[in-house]
Protein backbone atom coordinates (compact mmCIF):
# COMPACT_ATOMS: atom_id res chain seq x y z
CA UNK A 1 0.00 0.00 0.00
CA UNK A 2 1.21 3.45 -0.84
CA UNK A 3 0.06 6.80 0.49
CA UNK A 4 -1.06 9.12 -2.27
CA UNK A 5 -1.41 12.83 -1.72
CA UNK A 6 -4.40 14.27 -3.50
CA UNK A 7 -5.36 17.87 -4.14
CA UNK A 8 -8.91 18.63 -5.18
CA UNK A 9 -10.22 21.88 -6.60
CA UNK A 10 -13.96 22.52 -6.31
CA UNK A 11 -15.34 25.57 -8.15
CA UNK A 12 -18.81 27.00 -8.77
CA UNK A 13 -20.03 26.21 -12.30
CA UNK A 14 -19.01 28.85 -14.83
CA UNK A 15 -22.61 29.86 -15.63
CA UNK A 16 -23.53 30.47 -11.99
CA UNK A 17 -23.27 33.83 -10.27
CA UNK A 18 -20.79 33.61 -7.38
CA UNK A 19 -21.88 36.26 -4.83
CA UNK A 20 -18.74 35.71 -2.74
CA UNK A 21 -16.48 36.34 -5.72
CA UNK A 22 -18.52 39.41 -6.64
CA UNK A 23 -18.12 40.86 -3.13
CA UNK A 24 -14.36 40.21 -3.15
CA UNK A 25 -14.05 41.83 -6.59
CA UNK A 26 -15.74 44.94 -5.14
CA UNK A 27 -13.18 44.91 -2.31
CA UNK A 28 -10.27 44.66 -4.75
CA UNK A 29 -11.58 47.62 -6.73
CA UNK A 30 -11.98 49.58 -3.50
CA UNK A 31 -8.30 48.91 -2.83
CA UNK A 32 -7.54 50.61 -6.11
CA UNK A 33 -6.52 47.36 -7.79
CA UNK A 34 -8.05 47.87 -11.19
CA UNK A 35 -7.89 45.63 -14.21
CA UNK A 36 -9.08 42.65 -12.15
CA UNK A 37 -12.30 40.95 -13.17
CA UNK A 38 -14.30 37.74 -12.81
CA UNK A 39 -13.24 36.73 -9.29
CA UNK A 40 -14.61 33.31 -8.40
CA UNK A 41 -14.16 31.52 -5.13
CA UNK A 42 -14.11 27.79 -4.63
CA UNK A 43 -12.54 25.27 -2.32
CA UNK A 44 -9.19 23.56 -2.23
CA UNK A 45 -9.27 20.20 -0.47
CA UNK A 46 -6.21 18.10 0.29
CA UNK A 47 -6.33 14.52 1.42
CA UNK A 48 -4.27 11.35 1.62
CA UNK A 49 -5.39 8.02 0.25
CA UNK A 50 -3.90 4.62 1.01
CA UNK A 51 -4.13 2.53 -2.10
CA UNK A 52 -2.38 -0.15 -4.11
CA UNK A 53 -1.96 2.00 -7.19
CA UNK A 54 -2.32 5.58 -8.31
CA UNK A 55 -5.26 4.54 -10.45
CA UNK A 56 -7.17 3.07 -7.51
CA UNK A 57 -6.34 6.14 -5.39
CA UNK A 58 -7.69 8.38 -8.12
CA UNK A 59 -10.82 6.26 -8.45
CA UNK A 60 -11.41 6.65 -4.73
CA UNK A 61 -10.90 10.44 -4.96
CA UNK A 62 -13.41 10.56 -7.83
CA UNK A 63 -15.93 8.70 -5.69
CA UNK A 64 -15.35 11.12 -2.79
CA UNK A 65 -15.94 14.07 -5.11
CA UNK A 66 -19.05 12.60 -6.69
CA UNK A 67 -20.66 11.52 -3.41
CA UNK A 68 -19.76 14.36 -1.08
CA UNK A 69 -17.02 16.88 -1.88
CA UNK A 70 -18.73 18.49 -4.88
CA UNK A 71 -22.36 18.91 -5.90
CA UNK A 72 -22.56 18.62 -9.70
CA UNK A 73 -25.69 20.80 -9.82
CA UNK A 74 -23.61 23.80 -8.74
CA UNK A 75 -19.92 22.84 -8.87
CA UNK A 76 -17.22 21.13 -10.89
CA UNK A 77 -14.02 19.56 -9.57
CA UNK A 78 -10.51 18.72 -10.66
CA UNK A 79 -8.34 16.08 -9.02
CA UNK A 80 -4.56 16.32 -8.93
CA UNK A 81 -2.32 13.54 -7.69
CA UNK A 82 0.75 15.04 -6.03
CA UNK A 83 4.08 13.30 -5.52
CA UNK A 84 4.49 12.72 -1.77
CA UNK B 1 -51.18 11.40 11.59
CA UNK B 2 -48.17 12.00 13.77
CA UNK B 3 -44.89 13.81 13.22
CA UNK B 4 -41.21 13.12 13.78
CA UNK B 5 -38.86 16.10 13.98
CA UNK B 6 -35.19 15.30 13.31
CA UNK B 7 -32.62 17.07 15.49
CA UNK B 8 -29.17 17.47 13.90
CA UNK B 9 -26.20 19.12 15.59
CA UNK B 10 -26.82 22.76 14.64
CA UNK B 11 -30.59 22.52 14.14
CA UNK B 12 -32.20 25.57 15.71
CA UNK B 13 -35.82 25.50 14.55
CA UNK B 14 -36.54 22.00 15.89
CA UNK B 15 -38.27 23.27 19.05
CA UNK B 16 -40.25 25.88 17.11
CA UNK B 17 -41.45 23.10 14.81
CA UNK B 18 -42.32 20.85 17.75
CA UNK B 19 -44.21 23.68 19.47
CA UNK B 20 -46.19 24.61 16.36
CA UNK B 21 -47.12 21.00 15.57
CA UNK B 22 -48.05 20.11 19.15
CA UNK B 23 -49.67 23.29 20.42
CA UNK B 24 -51.00 24.97 17.29
CA UNK B 25 -51.91 21.92 15.21
CA UNK B 26 -52.57 19.50 18.11
CA UNK B 27 -50.41 16.74 16.66
CA UNK B 28 -48.37 14.05 18.34
CA UNK B 29 -44.67 14.80 17.86
CA UNK B 30 -41.68 12.54 18.46
CA UNK B 31 -38.24 14.16 18.46
CA UNK B 32 -35.67 12.11 16.52
CA UNK B 33 -31.93 12.26 17.24
CA UNK B 34 -29.67 12.23 14.16
CA UNK B 35 -27.56 9.35 15.53
CA UNK B 36 -30.57 7.04 15.84
CA UNK B 37 -32.05 5.10 12.94
CA UNK B 38 -35.39 3.83 14.19
CA UNK B 39 -38.52 5.03 12.37
CA UNK B 40 -40.56 1.90 13.15
CA UNK B 41 -43.06 3.96 15.18
CA UNK B 42 -44.16 5.73 11.99
CA UNK B 43 -46.31 4.59 9.10
CA UNK B 44 -46.15 6.15 5.64
CA UNK B 45 -49.24 8.21 6.59
CA UNK B 46 -47.05 10.06 9.09
CA UNK B 47 -44.62 12.88 8.39
CA UNK B 48 -40.93 13.34 9.18
CA UNK B 49 -39.86 16.98 9.39
CA UNK B 50 -36.32 18.26 8.78
CA UNK B 51 -36.22 21.59 10.60
CA UNK B 52 -34.27 24.77 9.92
CA UNK B 53 -30.89 25.65 11.34
CA UNK B 54 -27.26 25.12 10.44
CA UNK B 55 -26.79 21.36 10.57
CA UNK B 56 -23.12 20.43 10.93
CA UNK B 57 -22.23 24.13 10.82
CA UNK B 58 -23.13 24.34 7.11
CA UNK B 59 -19.66 22.84 6.53
CA UNK B 60 -18.75 22.05 2.91
CA UNK B 61 -22.23 22.98 1.63
CA UNK B 62 -25.51 23.59 3.46
CA UNK B 63 -27.07 20.20 4.17
CA UNK B 64 -24.22 18.20 2.60
CA UNK B 65 -23.04 16.41 5.74
CA UNK B 66 -26.47 15.93 7.35
CA UNK B 67 -27.43 13.83 4.37
CA UNK B 68 -25.07 11.05 5.53
CA UNK B 69 -26.28 10.89 9.13
CA UNK B 70 -27.84 7.66 10.42
CA UNK B 71 -31.30 9.19 10.68
CA UNK B 72 -31.19 10.62 7.17
CA UNK B 73 -30.51 7.17 5.76
CA UNK B 74 -33.73 6.02 7.42
CA UNK B 75 -35.59 9.14 6.27
CA UNK B 76 -34.50 8.58 2.66
CA UNK B 77 -35.72 4.99 2.86
CA UNK B 78 -38.99 6.20 4.50
CA UNK B 79 -39.54 8.72 1.68
CA UNK B 80 -38.85 6.07 -0.96
CA UNK B 81 -41.57 3.92 0.64
CA UNK B 82 -43.99 6.83 0.20
CA UNK B 83 -43.77 8.37 3.69
CA UNK B 84 -44.32 12.11 3.92
CA UNK B 85 -41.25 14.28 4.47
CA UNK B 86 -41.21 18.07 4.94
CA UNK B 87 -37.99 20.09 4.93
CA UNK B 88 -38.01 23.73 5.98
CA UNK B 89 -35.07 26.05 5.28
CA UNK B 90 -31.98 23.97 6.18
CA UNK B 91 -34.31 20.96 5.89
CA UNK B 92 -35.02 21.94 2.26
CA UNK B 93 -31.27 22.20 1.64
CA UNK B 94 -30.77 18.71 3.12
CA UNK B 95 -33.54 17.27 0.90
CA UNK B 96 -31.85 18.73 -2.20
CA UNK B 97 -28.42 17.44 -1.14
CA UNK B 98 -29.85 13.99 -0.48
CA UNK B 99 -31.44 13.85 -3.92
CA UNK B 100 -35.00 13.55 -2.56
CA UNK B 101 -35.72 16.87 -4.27
CA UNK B 102 -34.09 18.19 -7.46
CA UNK B 103 -31.92 21.31 -7.65
CA UNK B 104 -29.90 23.13 -5.04
CA UNK B 105 -30.05 26.23 -2.82
CA UNK B 106 -27.26 28.70 -3.54
CA UNK B 107 -26.00 31.72 -1.61
CA UNK B 108 -28.44 34.64 -1.89
CA UNK B 109 -27.78 36.78 -4.95
CA UNK B 110 -27.12 39.96 -2.93
CA UNK B 111 -24.74 38.23 -0.47
CA UNK B 112 -26.99 39.13 2.47
CA UNK B 113 -28.74 37.03 5.06
CA UNK B 114 -32.46 37.88 4.89
CA UNK B 115 -34.81 37.67 7.86
CA UNK B 116 -38.25 39.12 7.19
CA UNK B 117 -41.85 38.37 6.31
CA UNK B 118 -42.43 37.65 2.63
CA UNK B 119 -45.48 36.89 0.53
CA UNK B 120 -45.70 33.55 -1.23
CA UNK B 121 -48.38 32.13 -3.48
CA UNK B 122 -49.48 28.70 -4.61
CA UNK B 123 -51.12 30.34 -7.64
CA UNK B 124 -54.46 30.65 -5.87
CA UNK B 125 -53.89 32.35 -2.53
CA UNK B 126 -51.27 34.65 -1.01
CA UNK B 127 -49.65 33.81 2.34
CA UNK B 128 -47.36 35.88 4.53
CA UNK B 129 -44.62 33.71 5.97
CA UNK B 130 -41.22 34.62 7.46
CA UNK B 131 -37.93 33.67 5.83
CA UNK B 132 -34.50 33.60 7.52
CA UNK B 133 -31.65 32.38 5.34
CA UNK B 134 -28.37 33.20 3.64
CA UNK B 135 -28.53 30.38 1.11
CA UNK B 136 -32.01 30.28 -0.37
CA UNK B 137 -31.48 30.95 -4.07
CA UNK B 138 -33.16 27.97 -5.68
CA UNK B 139 -31.30 26.81 -8.75
CA UNK B 140 -31.78 23.89 -11.15
CA UNK B 141 -31.03 23.23 -14.80
CA UNK B 142 -33.56 24.28 -17.44
CA UNK B 143 -34.58 20.66 -17.99
CA UNK B 144 -35.32 20.22 -14.28
CA UNK B 145 -37.30 23.50 -14.19
CA UNK B 146 -39.37 22.39 -17.15
CA UNK B 147 -40.04 19.07 -15.46
CA UNK B 148 -41.06 20.82 -12.21
CA UNK B 149 -43.54 22.93 -14.17
CA UNK B 150 -44.86 20.08 -16.27
CA UNK B 151 -45.58 17.99 -13.16
CA UNK B 152 -46.93 20.88 -11.06
CA UNK B 153 -44.12 20.40 -8.55
CA UNK B 154 -43.64 24.09 -7.78
CA UNK B 155 -45.47 24.58 -4.48
CA UNK B 156 -44.81 28.23 -3.65
CA UNK B 157 -43.35 31.28 -5.38
CA UNK B 158 -42.37 34.62 -3.88
CA UNK B 159 -44.87 37.29 -4.88
CA UNK B 160 -46.11 40.77 -4.05
CA UNK B 161 -49.13 41.43 -1.82
CA UNK B 162 -51.49 41.01 -4.75
CA UNK B 163 -49.99 37.66 -5.69
CA UNK B 164 -47.98 38.85 -8.71
CA UNK B 165 -44.79 36.83 -9.17
CA UNK B 166 -42.41 39.71 -9.86
CA UNK B 167 -38.64 40.21 -9.56
CA UNK B 168 -39.07 42.86 -6.84
CA UNK B 169 -40.72 40.27 -4.59
CA UNK B 170 -37.83 37.81 -4.95
CA UNK B 171 -35.77 37.97 -1.72
CA UNK B 172 -32.82 35.83 -2.80
CA UNK B 173 -32.59 35.53 -6.58
CA UNK B 174 -34.30 32.13 -6.74
CA UNK B 175 -35.05 30.98 -10.30
CA UNK B 176 -38.70 31.66 -11.15
CA UNK B 177 -39.16 33.06 -7.61
CA UNK B 178 -39.29 29.47 -6.34
CA UNK B 179 -39.84 29.28 -2.56
CA UNK B 180 -40.91 25.64 -2.30
CA UNK B 181 -41.20 22.47 -4.38
CA UNK B 182 -42.32 18.86 -4.04
CA UNK B 183 -41.03 15.65 -5.57
CA UNK B 184 -42.70 13.97 -8.50
CA UNK B 185 -44.48 11.41 -6.31
CA UNK B 186 -45.89 14.24 -4.18
CA UNK B 187 -44.79 12.99 -0.74
CA UNK B 188 -41.61 15.07 -0.20
CA UNK B 189 -41.94 18.83 0.32
CA UNK B 190 -39.22 21.46 0.67
CA UNK B 191 -39.60 25.18 1.32
CA UNK B 192 -37.41 28.07 2.47
CA UNK B 193 -40.14 30.04 4.37
CA UNK B 194 -40.92 28.97 7.94
CA UNK B 195 -44.61 28.04 8.43
CA UNK B 196 -43.84 26.95 12.02
CA UNK B 197 -43.03 30.57 12.88
CA UNK B 198 -46.44 31.73 11.73
CA UNK B 199 -48.93 29.28 13.20
CA UNK B 200 -49.97 30.88 16.48
CA UNK B 201 -52.37 33.74 17.24
CA UNK B 202 -49.82 34.85 19.84
CA UNK B 203 -47.37 35.53 17.02
CA UNK B 204 -49.97 37.54 15.11
CA UNK B 205 -49.87 35.34 12.03
CA UNK B 206 -51.55 32.01 11.41
CA UNK B 207 -50.87 31.67 7.67
CA UNK B 208 -48.46 28.86 8.54
CA UNK B 209 -51.40 26.66 9.49
CA UNK B 210 -52.80 27.13 5.99
CA UNK B 211 -49.44 25.99 4.58
CA UNK B 212 -49.48 22.78 6.66
CA UNK B 213 -53.10 22.22 5.53
CA UNK B 214 -52.25 22.77 1.85
CA UNK B 215 -49.50 20.16 2.09
CA UNK B 216 -52.03 17.71 3.51
CA UNK B 217 -50.30 17.62 6.89
CA UNK B 218 -53.25 18.49 9.10
CA UNK B 219 -55.26 15.30 8.51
Amino acid sequence: MTTYHVQIKVMPLKDLLDPQGKAVLGGLHNLGLNGISDVRIGKHITLQIEAESELSAKTKAEEACKKLLANPVMEFYEIEMVQG
Amino acid sequence: MKFGVVVFPGSNCDRDMQDALQNDLNKEVIMLWHKDRDLSMFTTDDCIVLPGGFSYGDYLRCGAIARFSNMMESVIEFAQRGGKVLGVCNGFQILCESGLLPGVLLQNIHQKYVCKNVNITNGKEVFTIPIAHGDGRYYASNEVLEELQANNQILFQYCDEAGNIVADANPNGALQNIAGIKNKAGNVFGMMPHPERASSPLLGNEDGKKIFALLGLTA
